[in-house]
């Protein structure tokens, strides 16, 4: 059965698109039928993170419209083959996406691929309510900072009861996605500990993302980071947390200060 | 990172630089041209069913945006022979689109 994974975190810029990305290429990569769905009306950003601006045709407001048939607008990854991308209007005004045409769309893409994966707009309004509206599990991207918690925590608020699910009296899945982790400002006492937030959060963990180069250089091409570096360490911890997503139990490793030689002999340090 | 893979790394900056060249350049112009490929299809769809029988479950759209130049792609999936279907559509006043079959 088809699930529906919506990517929250209340503020903005802390990695939602970057990690809709990366978990749908590594679930994608685990054979799985996946479509990404950007819901950021008006400034569309997945379409360049996965490199298939110069291909969009039409968009999830078109399809909501009824402009275009869904597979009209769906993007064929051209690395992945299981790997769709729905993207979003960058003209319209996202009060062009009404309720009912999501519905409609969101169970259309459930009987097409094992799994839809909703990047939602930052904020709390109609458009990140929207996104988050037919989700079975939440992905709560927070970076360990306070405001982050702070706005995740409304998030889970949210979750909690304006979903579909919530609505039903059901529980919605939700998982912290701890992204944009520098374990060295971390062990300086500079930012918020994993076990602080996890404790104030009080969500289970699905992954520790690592401040990474990698993640901007395979943001710069297009690719998404799981591809571009396989074996770096921000796709290690993605790989992981999409596993975790299926249902496997996966030990969960924290990013670790490590100085490399390269680092070192720059007098910097690097995370491993 | 190690020391080869320091040296080895192509810069990712430049290609950034020209995917939104690229990409801004055709936003700027037309604010999106989402309505004008809808137009299109439906202009060609319609040229073409006067002669074939199409199903609109079977047309995609591509588009490969470019510099210099882009592709604009329609795929028209038609059932059976191309040859059989013209004949079977076409107009009894029209011109012959398509020379006489020899035998
Ligand atoms: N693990 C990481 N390491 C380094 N940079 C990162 C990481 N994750 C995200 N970034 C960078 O942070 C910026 C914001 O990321 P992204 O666009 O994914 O966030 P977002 O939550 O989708 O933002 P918005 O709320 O605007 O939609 C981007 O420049 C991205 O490359
Ligand atoms: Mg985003």
């Amino acid at each position: 059965m088809a699930r529906v994974v919506v990517v929250t975190s209340g503020k903005g810029g802390v990695g939602k698109t970057t990690s809709t990305a990366a978990l749908g290429a590594a679930l994608a990569q685990a054979g799985e039928h996946v479509v990404v769905v950007d819901f950021d009306v008006g400034l569309r950003n997945l379409d360049l993170v996965m490199g298939a601006e110069r291909r969009v045709v039409f968009d999830l407001i078109n399809v909501v419209q009824g402009d275009a048939k869904l597979h009209q607008a769906l993007i064929r990854d051209k690395r992945i083959e299981t790997l769709s991308l729905l993207p979003a209007s960058q003209t319209r005004d996202k009060d062009a996406l009404k309720p009912e045409g999501v519905a409609k769309v969101i169970a259309e893409l459930r009987e097409k691929f094992d799994w839809v994966i909703c990047d939602s707009p930052a904020g709390i309004e109609r458009g990140a309510t929207l996104a988050m509206r037919h989700a079975d599990i939440a992905v709560v991207v927070t970076n360990p900072e306070v405001s982050s918690v702070r706005d995740s925590d409304r998030i889970i608020g949210l979750l909690d009861s304006k979903t579909e699910r919530a609505e039903r009296g059901e529980r919605i899945d939700k998982h912290l996605l701890l992204a944009r982790y520098d374990a060295v400002r971390a062990t300086r006492g500079e930012m918020l500990k994993v076990e602080d937030v996890l404790e104030i959060l009080s969500i289970p963990l699905l992954g520790i993302i690592p401040e990474s180069e990698d993640v901007l250089r395979a943001s710069n091409l297009g690719v998404p980071v799981t591809l571009n570096s396989p074996a770096s360490a921000p796709t290690r911890a993605y790989l992981d947390a999409a596993r975790r997503l299926r249902g496997e139990t996966v030990v969960m490793t924290f990013p670790s200060q490590k100085r490399s030689l390269i680092s070192r002999l720059l007098g910097r340090k690097a995370i491993a | 990172m190690n020391l080869f893979s320091f040296f080895r790394r192509r810069r990712s900056a430049p290609v950034a630089r020209e995917r939104l060249q690229v990409l801004l350049s055709h936003e700027r112009g037309n604010g999106g041209d989402s309505e004008l490929l809808a137009v299109l299809r439906d202009e060609i769809l319609r040229v073409i069913s006067a002669h074939l029988t199409i199903d609109d479950d079977k047309v995609q759209v591509k588009l490969e945006r470019g510099q210099a130049v882009s592709l604009l792609e329609i795929d028209i999936e038609v059932p059976g022979r191309l040859d059989q279907q013209i004949r079977k559509r076409r107009r009894p006043t029209g011109p012959p689109l398509l020379p006489a079959p020899s035998t």
